[in-house]
Order: structure tokens, then sequence, then C-alpha cells
């Protein structure tokens, strides 16, 4: 048994067939999975280095307190638990319209297709919602960059932060982290965008039958593997902005 | 038996997965039909066949080595010469050098050009665009890349790249000239220098669209070689220069991705009021707002690709090397898994090692010391394939062709300029020799000039391929002994210099008493240049007077080096499809050079099946 598998496991570096009996598509994917992962590492990273070269930092506890339509209620988190649930929502049902596609099942492929498409598109209005209110609040890229006015950052920094410190450090650091913020979830809202356009392109295609006449879904699984990586990386950010 | 691939053209996005499918034995007879009646368009300009993709890479690198050489020429002129005026400075640079003395700040946009170029597009995109496009397939035994529809599109991002990095040249306010490597703040902030403008921002688009190219281009040539290898075309069996690619693709899939998150932070610090690179800065007397970025981060950045990206120039030239030395020495590579596994290890310490170019910033001297060791290690692979290139050539029937004179040169200047990477890699020493001459003629010689010297060693022994004819061997050989004579008189006088503490990117030297010393010396290193720029010229009117005039290939002379490889099994001019008929299957590994028990010749090429009566079946 063991030596029957050594055997084919050599004969499948021999040339003339796929080593891992995948199609050519689906290695490039992964590869370029990769390579996206060194961006986002990149970005990371940069903010890693950034943020812990700076004295103080603001407190997503009092960042991201605010929900819609709930007025001034101190909801701590509450917003962006939402989005990343929906966000991992979507990829149960990616996991699925994969499965649908394995079993060759044109309908279930266009259910789960149609509800990570709603999921996605929600997670991007919450991420709109979200980047308009902190705005509304005065922050952008670039903000705070000129600022000796404090009213704006107060808000923004835990009460254990010092008065001197604020005023030292206050705006400044106010403004790296918003820089970062909106640079690296913009990045990655412009993956699940181009996420959803995927999807809505393979929706399309399946409901014309395209890949019922190319014999495999193989195309889902593809854009599947993207899916669930921008959700991978969607839990590297939201770990890294709004829980450490 | 066969094991003939659906044809690329027509299911380009599925074959794939389909490499085992057989039978297609009119496949190839089919697609000659179709290419007859291919418009002109399809078939040279937006064309999906990786032979003429790969020439596309080939000229337009060639375009722009000639342009980033004579912006060599131009700012050796001012550094040989920097009393006198020159008439050409004023034809080319009109208003840049009014009465032919050329203005600082051209001087610095040329040299920032010439960097930019010749590392990215010449020897990147230029050298592994061309040789891995025009190889890999034709070396496995592929009738084309797995998606011919994506290696078009990363021909055409370089082009356009090109388009918009030629036409940074000519922006009111010159193009970018803080160096290379664009460190801010020079090249965040619009306001520190007329470089630091438009020029700039024409600069970080052309560099995101080729770093586009590039990562097309690499996840096509991985992917090619892991899934599309003929049948016994296993990986022990892989040509060397195969390898090469494999692993060069590999660093530049996983580290100019990093390159561009430096370039979109760059955008936001230029664009956005961001302060990512900046912190208290003062251009003429006036404080800028920015506070709290580091500008150390975007040299890390920058350099966690760039120093891989001098592994992307040198693998692929090293690949071509071995190919080159062991076809025209015929004898077999020496060490071939020992090539191999120095090819990964260069792969593996290439990432481990960037901070090496920062020494001096300030980094921790116990951070220092681990990326000096990380630094040191290199030289064990480099070594290794040293020492297996001279073992190659060691005894061998060495035929003095032109491919085999730039292979030869290659490896002198590989062994020149890695040595002084051992002195660079040193901190203690870094000290003292870091942004001198001396870090000039190191990296120009070991892998500027001898990336270089693999390339024209590649292009001299793949010409008849490409073109069906041979290149004129006269004009080869005074090209090489000008080039390779030169090369040593350009860049050797530079350790002196770097070592007397001349710095680089000076405008003029001769307002220092300790440099002016060296006033002949600049000199003459100008006039070499001049001269070796104008042997460059011989080579291109070579190459484009013989892919008309050439000797041609007949179906006898279509082997003219007596390679064992692949793609000397095609027709002398292959079409898109490479094979006619089949594949064919490989039954030994690439370098059997020795005496044929079939034919009587000195080497057996790849798919010659081994009979067990005339020889042992462990090859």
């Amino acid at each position: 048994m063991s030596t029957a598998a050594v055997a084919d496991s050599k004969s499948k570096w021999m040339g003339g067939e796929s080593p891992f009996h995948l199609s050519y598509g689906k290695i490039m994917m992964w590869f370029f999975l990769m390579s996206d992962a060194f961006t986002f590492g990149a970005f990371l990273i940069s903010y890693g280095t950034i943020r812990f070269a700076s004295p103080i930092w603001p407190d997503p506890n009092m960042v991201f307190k605010a929900f819609p339509f709930a007025g001034h209620a101190n909801l701590p988190l509450m917003f962006v638990s939402l989005m990343t649930f929906i966000l991992i929502l979507s990829s149960v049902t990616m996991v699925l319209a994969v499965h649908a596609g394995h079993c060759r099942d044109k309908k279930g492929v266009v259910k789960w297709m149609l509800w990570t498409i709603l999921g996605g598109i929600a997670f991007l209005s919450c991420q709109a919602w979200e980047w308009w209110h902190l705005n509304h609040e005065g922050a952008w890229w670039g903000a705070f960059r000129d600022g000796m006015d404090l009213t704006p950052v107060k808000g923004f920094f835990a009460g254990t932060v010092s008065a001197t410190d604020l005023v030292v450090h206050g705006a400044d650091s106010a403004h790296k982290f918003f820089n970062f913020f909106f640079t690296i979830t913009g990045f990655h809202g412009f993956h699940v965008f181009s996420g959803v356009v995927f999807n809505i392109m393979i929706l399309v295609f399946t409901m014309n039958g395209v890949f019922d006449r190319k014999g495999h879904y193989e195309w889902v699984e593809k854009c599947g593997l993207y899916w669930h990586f921008v959700d991978l990386v969607w839990v590297f950010v939201f770990t890294c902005f709004y829980l450490l | 038996m066969s094991n003939e691939t659906q044809h690329s053209v027509d299911t380009h996005e599925e074959h794939g997965a389909n490499i085992h499918t057989s039978g297609g034995h009119d496949h190839g007879h089919d697609h000659h039909h179709e290419e007859h009646e291919q418009h002109f368009f399809l078939k040279y300009v937006f064309s999906m066949d990786h032979k003429i993709i790969s020439r596309q890479f080939l000229i337009t690198g060639m375009f722009w080595a000639i342009a980033g050489g004579l912006m060599s020429v131009f700012f050796r002129l001012q550094l040989g010469f920097p009393e006198d005026t020159f008439q050409v400075l004023s034809t080319f640079l009109g208003d840049w050098a009014k009465g032919g003395k050329m203005d600082p700040e051209i001087y610095y946009g040329l040299v920032t050009i010439h960097g930019t170029v010749l590392v990215f597009f010449v020897l990147t995109g230029g050298l592994s665009g061309t040789f891995s496009n025009f190889l890999i397939p034709l070396q496995i035994g592929a009738r084309d890349m797995a998606s011919p529809f994506m290696n078009m599109l990363s021909y055409w991002f370089f082009a356009v790249a090109s388009v918009i990095m030629f036409a940074s040249l000519f922006v009111h306010t010159g193009p970018a000239s803080g160096g290379w490597t664009t460190y801010p703040p020079l090249s965040a902030m619009k306001e520190a220098s007329m470089g630091s403008g438009v020029g700039m921002d024409l600069w970080l688009t052309s560099m995101a669209l080729f770093i586009v190219s590039s990562l097309l281009g690499g996840l096509n040539y991985i992917v090619t070689v892991l899934n599309m290898r003929t049948k016994g075309m296993s990986m022990k069996r892989l040509p060397l220069t195969i390898w090469a690619f494999l692993f060069t693709a590999v660093l530049g899939v996983l580290s100019f991705p990093v390159l561009l998150s430096a370039a979109v932070l760059l955008i936001f610090d230029r664009h956005m009021g961001t302060s990512f690179y900046l912190s208290e800065i003062f251009i003429a007397g006036q404080a800028m707002p920015n506070v709290g970025g580091s500008a150390i981060l975007y040299q890390h950045l920058f350099w966690f690709l760039g120093h891989p990206e001098v592994y992307i120039i040198m693998l692929p030239a090293m690949g071509i090397a071995s190919e080159v030395l062991a076809t025209h020495a015929r004898k077999p590579i020496f060490g071939y898994f020992a090539m191999v596994i120095s090819i990964l290890g260069i792969t593996v310490l290439a990432f481990l090692v960037w901070a090496h170019h920062m020494f001096v910033t300030g980094m921790s001297p116990f951070l220092g010391g681990i990326f000096v060791l990380l630094t040191l290690l290199i030289a064990i692979p480099s070594a290794v394939k040293v020492f297996n290139w001279l073992t190659t050539i060691w005894k061998g029937n060495i035929k003095f062709t032109n491919p085999m004179l730039f292979a030869l040169g290659f490896v002198s200047l590989f062994i020149s300029g890695g040595l002084t990477g051992i002195f660079l890699g040193n901190s203690a020493l870094d000290i003292h020799l870091h942004d001198t001459y001396f870090v000039v003629a190191h990296f120009h010689i070991v892998m500027g000039i001898s990336a270089f010297f693999g390339m024209f060693a590649g292009v001299y022994h793949w010409f008849p391929k490409m073109y069906g004819r041979m290149m004129n061997k006269t004009l080869g050989y005074i090209h090489f002994f000008v080039t390779f004579i030169g090369a040593y008189v350009i860049f050797w006088p530079m350790h002196y210099e770097g070592v007397a503490g001349m710095p680089r990117r000076y405008y003029d030297f001769s307002s220092w008493q300790s440099f002016s010393q060296f006033g002949d010396l600049n000199k003459m290193i100008s006039i070499a240049a001049i001269i070796v720029f104008f042997a460059q010229l011989l080579f291109v009117f070579n190459y484009f007077v013989s892919i008309w005039r050439g000797k041609k290939l007949t179906e006898k002379t279509s082997n003219p080096w007596g390679s064992t490889t692949l793609e000397w099994t095609t027709p002398v001019k292959p079409g898109h499809g490479n094979w006619e008929g089949d594949i064919p299957e490989v039954h030994r590994w690439a370098y059997d050079f020795r005496e044929n028990p079939y034919d009587g010749s000195d080497f057996i090429m790849q798919d010659v099946p081994i009979d067990p009566t005339k020889e042992d079946e462990e090859h």
C-alpha cells in the first residue's frame, strides 16, 4: 500500500500531467493569493511599525462605538462585529455554492451565489456607513495633521491616557491611526468589491449555462478561493484595528 | 503514445487541466491552417504566441537599454569633463543643457531613470520576460504558456508602463530625480525638488503597471513549469534554465507585491496629506506639517523587493550561463543537483538579507550583525555555482563561439563583482563604503554587466531558434571583446575611488580637493563608457540585420550548437504550437554530452529513447 503510494507520487512528477492533479488556473490562484498576502502583510507590518513607535494610540472601543440609527448610544465594536459576522456568513454561503458546483447543481449554485453576493454588498454598505460616520467626526486621510485643537480627537482615546500625552501626541496618533485605517480597510474593501464583481460574473455565467456546457464549475471554486482569502484577510485587519 | 495537449489557441483556459488528454494528432495541422488566416495585428502585435511575446519583450528591452545607456553616456560626459560643454547635450536635452552644459536637475533625473529602466525594464522585463517566455514552453515541451492571454496582457502592461516612463522624460519639470530607490521625503514631497512633481507621479504609475505585468508573467511561468511539462520531463530532467526561471518567478511573485504596498503608501503621502513616511521635514526653512511617519519604513519595504530583485536579475543569467557553458564545452553540467539546491538557497536567502542596504540607517548593531551573517551566507550557494561552472568547462572541448565567450565573461564578472559583495555585506566596512563609488562598481559589475553578459549569451545562443538564422560571428567577437575589456576599464577604477571615499550621485567633484585627484581617472572611465556604448549599437545592428540577412539554418543545421534540449527538436521556424506533430517525449536528462551510441556524435538529445542494448538505462 505505502510503496504503491510512493511509486504513484513519483510518477506524478514525471511530466505529461499536473503533479497536484489541479488545473493551472487553481494553482495560479493559489500563487496569486500568496502574492496578495504579501501586499497585505506589508501594509499590516507598516501599521505595526508606526503604531509601536507611537507613545499613545486611539482606543478602538472609543473610535468604533456608533451604530446606525442608534443615536449616541455607546455600543463599542457592535457594528463591526455585525460586519464581520456578515462577511463570515458570506463565506459559508460561498462554501455551499462551491459544493453545489461540485454536484453540478445549477440551481444550488445560483441560489448560494446570490446569497454570497448579497453578503458582500451588505458588508460593503456597512463599511461605507462606517467610513461616512468617521468622516462625519472629522476623520479622513490626512486629517488631524495640522491640528492644535484637541477637541475633535479627544474622544478617540481611552480615559487612562494622561492629559500631557494627549496634548503632545493626541493629534499625531489620531492622524496616523486614520491614515492606516482608511488605507488598509480601503484596500480590503476594494478586494471585497472586486470579489463581488467576479461573483456576479460567475452568477451570470451559471445562469446562462456556461459551466454546464463546459462540464464543470471550476470557476466557482476559483472565485471561492479568492473570496475565502479576502475573508481571512479581514480577520487580520479586524484584529489589528479593532481588537488590539 | 502521444501526450498531445489540446491546442492552446482554441481552449487556452482549459488545456492546463487537460494536459493528459491524448490523440490530438491533427491539432498541430489545424493550427497551421488557422495561423495563415490570422490578422497581422493578432499575429505580431496582440499575439498570444509565447515566441512572439518573448521577442516583443526583447526588443522593448533593447530600446530601453539604448535609451538608458545613452543617459549614462550623457552623465558620464558631465562627470568626466565637468568643465567642458558638449553640443550633443544641448541637442538631446534642449533647455536642460543650455549651451551644452547639463543642469544638475536633469543630471539627477538621468541617473534615476537610467537606474530604474536598466534594473526593471531591461534586466527584469527584457531578460526574464524574454527568456522565460521563449524557453519555458520550448524546453519543457509545451505548446504555449498555461494562459497565453495573460501572457499577452503581461507584455502590454509592460509596454504601457514603458510609454509612461518614457513620457516622464518630456514633462516640464523633468522625470523623477530622487534615485532609482525613490526614497522619501524627496519622493514624497512635491516641493522637495523639480523631479518630485509630475515626474514622480508618472514614475509611480509606470512602476505600478510594471508590477502588474511582472505578476501576470510570473504566475504564468510558475504554473507552466509545474503543470505542463511533456511526458518524461520530470523535474530532475529540466534544463537549469527552467529551474532558474521558475525560482525567478517565485521571487517576483512574492517580492513585487511589497513594492506595490510601498508605492500605495507613497502615493497617499504625496496626494492625500498622510504621513506614513514623513516626519518633521523642513523645505527651504519652511516646516512641513507631517509628524510621526518613518522614512526608514519605506526603505524596509523597498528593499524587501529591492534585494530579491537583484536575484530576479541574476538567476535567469545564471541559468542561461549554465546551459551555454555545458553546451559549448561539450560536457555535462557539473553538479546538477548542487546547482538546483543553490538556486533554491539563493531564493530563500534573497528574502532574508534586505536590511544590508540599510546598515547606516541607525539600526541596532545586533540586528545588523544578523543581516551580515545572512548576507554572507549567500556566498555559499554563489560559490557552489561558480565552482560548478568552472568544473563544467574544466577539460571540456571548449568551442569559443559568441555565446560561449559571453557566458565565460559572465562567470568572470560574477566572480569579480561577487567578491566585493562580501566587503559590502559586512556592516563594519559598510560604514565607510556605503554610498561611495565602491557600491557603484560592485553592483554594476555583479548584477549590471554580468547579467547583461548572461543575456547576450542567451541572445547569441537562441537567436537561431528565434529567427531561423545565425548572427554575424565577427561582429559578435568585436562586441564581446570591446564590452568585456571596457566593462573592467569602466568599473575597476571605481573601486579605488570608492575606497577613497568618493560619494555616488554627486554632480561635480572638481571642487573637492580629496576627489579632484580622480579627475583624469574619471575622464578615462567616461571615454571607455562611450566606446562601450557604441559597441552595443554594433550588437543591435547585428541583431536586426541578421533577422533578415543572417545565414539561414536548414533542416540539417537546425541544431547549430549541438544542444540536447527540446527547443531544437522543433522545425527551424516553429509556428504557434511549436511542434507540427506530437510533442516529443523525454527520456533522459538535459546534459547528456558524451559519445552518442546511436549516431557517433558527442551529444544525445533529450527525446532519444534509451536502447538498453546500446547504453545503460540509468540516465
